[in-house]
């Protein structure tokens, strides 16, 4: 283990009944990291979140926390806190007694406790609420709430299981950037579990997506993003365009694939992100790094004739359906908005093009 | 077939209400009647019959071991009304549903059949019969109406509640204390008041199960037989409505503390 790991977990697994939840997990969790586990829901990842905060206990494998073993240690006597999807908030305390509940123990006096809540309230924005009756909170507040409660217990580590899930969409990404904030401004470890790619995108400085009580891959934001290992990662952080090749060699100057509509690829090793091994594979675009060629000067590394079967207008950018030649799937492209720039309509011809930069290679 | 009119239904509905609260709004006019007979026209005002009520020594026996009986009756049912409520909300054990079933007959068993069942096992226990034998009987048919009540205080909390104040480092123990016992106390309150009606005016397995100490119902119904008692039934009948009101109005008061509680 190395030194700055605040949470490690190994081999562990958990069965509830005959029905396997997870299945065997090893992860590192450095100290002070924004970590989210990103999943669909059933895969395992809230599971997992309560296995570390002590809510359920293992089938086997183990939980290390600063160093110590987490076996046998109850939820009560961890280091670590939460944050809990429905908030929890006890509806017959205040906000001030919510807020100062797990303090009761702390053996502070009177004094502290309210200097300590003071603090916590106005760090969460919530200053002056302290009398507030917790069932005349709005959801916001009660999040805020939610957050100053554990917070104020000082934990290595907080654990978050889908907070924003319930707030609207513009309360959700103002809470996704204090959130951020936060953890910079108090450097605690936070795990974040949610089942929206955008939100862990934003927010962590890692992410493992989970399926099937699996860890599919671990990397930053921008690894998942523009380096997945296989197309189900690929597809459900956004998504992404896949065409059919054949890798036939791999070395350290690169990769070389054969592709039937445009012959022999040549691609850096860094684009193929999980080591495949000769044979079928898929070579993956993101919709936003191909493009519309409008103009007939305009080029590209691989072009492809297609027909605009749908198109999706959000405004800041059009996002067009393709049917293409010698390919079943349709493609997906994404064009930004800008002065002058025409948006088709269904049925127009269009020609494609993206680099040969913007490929990876994948199962 | 043709709809009747909403006069009509106004007439019927206002016919049912006389006939069933009339007898009871007449114990309080005979309470007071200056008269030993009960009949019609009043002959004047007295509080001559509840002097009287406080001379008898037997009525006051009576009264007394009916509130014991009904507040051993409440907290027996309402502590079992607990435990089953808990078991039924937050485990899973072989034979559940059974098990419920069977806590929740009595309910549906005639109240006859409880007493005399009961009589002829304690008999053949050889156990004496006394305010014990009662208090057992009364919380056989308390305990499925507590477990009812306290089932949705415990089926209505959000189990993260728990969590989170075990995850705020408190203990199991503190944590039935401050989060758990504050947000079913409506319920218990309610379960305690109704385990208490109950079993005060329970009158057919008291009947069966009452030694030589009768409960005041049992009391009642021997009074009964000496018509100039009859207007001393009725002042103590008017004390029992006032204390019934007074129960019920306090269960009403708890039962909808504890729906703004767990209702959000």
């Amino acid at each position: 283990m190395k030194q700055q790991d605040m949470v490690v977990v190994s081999d562990l697994r958990k069965n509830f009944g005959e029905l396997q939840v997870v299945k065997g997990i090893d992860l590192n969790i450095g100290a002070g990291e924004f970590f989210s586990l990103l999943g669909p829901s059933g895969c395992g990842k809230t599971t997992l979140l309560r296995m570390i905060a002590g809510f359920e206990t293992a089938n086997s494998g183990s939980i290390t926390i600063d160093g110590k073993p987490m076996e046998g240690v109850d939820a009560n006597e961890r280091p670590t806190n939460m944050v809990f999807q429905s908030y929890a908030i006890f509806p017959h305390l205040n906000v001030e007694q919510n807020v100062a509940y797990g303090l009761k123990k702390s053996g502070l006096s009177a004094d502290a406790v309210r200097g300590r809540v003071d603090a916590m309230l106005k760090l969460v924005d919530l200053e002056g609420y302290h009398k507030r009756p917790s069932y005349a909170l709005s959801g916001g507040q009660k999040q805020r709430v939610a957050l100053a409660r554990a917070l104020i217990m000082q934990p290595k580590v907080l654990l978050l299981d889908e907070p924003l899930s319930a707030l609207d969409k513009k309360l959700r990404e103002q809470m996704q950037h204090e959130l951020r904030r936060l953890q910079r401004t108090l450097g605690i470890t936070f795990i974040l579990v949610t089942h929206d790619q955008e939100e862990a995108l934003i927010m962590s400085d890692r992410i493992a997506v989970m399926f099937d009580g699996r860890i599919a891959q671990i990397g930053t934001p921008r690894e998942i993003y523009e380096r997945p290992v296989n197309r189900h990662v690929a597809s459900f952080i956004g998504v992404m365009n896949f065409l059919d090749g054949t890798l036939k060699s791999v070395s350290k100057k690169g990769l070389q694939i054969a592709s039937k509509t445009f012959g022999s690829i040549y691609l850096a090793p860094e684009q193929m992100p999980a080591p495949l091994e000769a044979g079928a594979v898929t070579l993956g675009v993101r919709p936003e790094m191909m493009s519309v060629l409008y103009k007939a000067s305009d080029q590209a590394d691989y072009e492809l004739q297609g027909k605009v079967v749908s198109v999706d207008y959000y405004g800041d950018m059009s996002f067009y359906t393709i049917a293409v030649q010698g390919s079943k799937e349709h493609l997906a492209v994404c064009m930004r908005n800008t002065v002058g720039r025409h948006v088709y309509d269904e049925g127009d011809a269009v020609r494609l093009g993206w680099s040969n930069a913007s490929m990876v290679v994948l199962r | 077939m043709k709809h009747s009119s909403p006069i009509a239904l106004s007439v019927f509905v206002v016919i049912y209400l006389v006939f069933l609260y009339a007898p009871i709004f007449l114990l309080p006019i005979f309470a007071f009647n200056d008269s030993a007979v009960i009949a019609f026209p009043l002959s004047g005002f007295t509080l001559h019959w509840f002097k009287e009520l406080w001379g008898e020594d037997v009525l006051f026996r009576a009264a007394t071991n009916s509130l014991i009986i009904a507040v051993s009756t409440a907290v027996l049912s309402t502590c079992f009304g607990v435990l089953t409520a808990r078991a039924m909300a937050r485990h899973q054990f072989i034979g559940k549903k059974p098990i419920f079933g069977l806590i929740m007959a009595p309910l549906f068993l005639p109240e006859i059949i409880i007493g005399v069942s009961m009589l002829i096992v304690l008999l053949q226990l050889g156990l004496a019969l006394s305010l014990w034998t009662v208090i057992i009987g009364h919380t056989l048919i308390a305990t499925p109406f507590s477990v009812s009540i306290l089932a949705t205080a415990f089926n209505n909390m959000d189990r993260s509640l728990e969590e989170a104040s075990l995850d705020l480092g408190e203990t199991r123990i503190g944590t039935f204390r401050r989060v758990i016992l504050p947000l079913v106390a409506p319920g218990l309150i309610s379960s305690l008041l109704i385990g208490f009606i109950i079993s005060l005016d329970e009158f057919v397995i008291a009947f069966f199960l009452t030694g030589t100490d009768p409960t005041l119902p049992v009391y009642i119904w021997s009074l009964l037989r000496f018509p100039s008692k009859l207007p001393i039934v009725m002042a103590l009948g008017f004390l029992l409505l006032v204390l019934s009101l007074i129960l019920l109005s306090l269960f009403e008061a708890a039962r909808r503390r504890s729906e703004r509680l767990t209702g959000g």
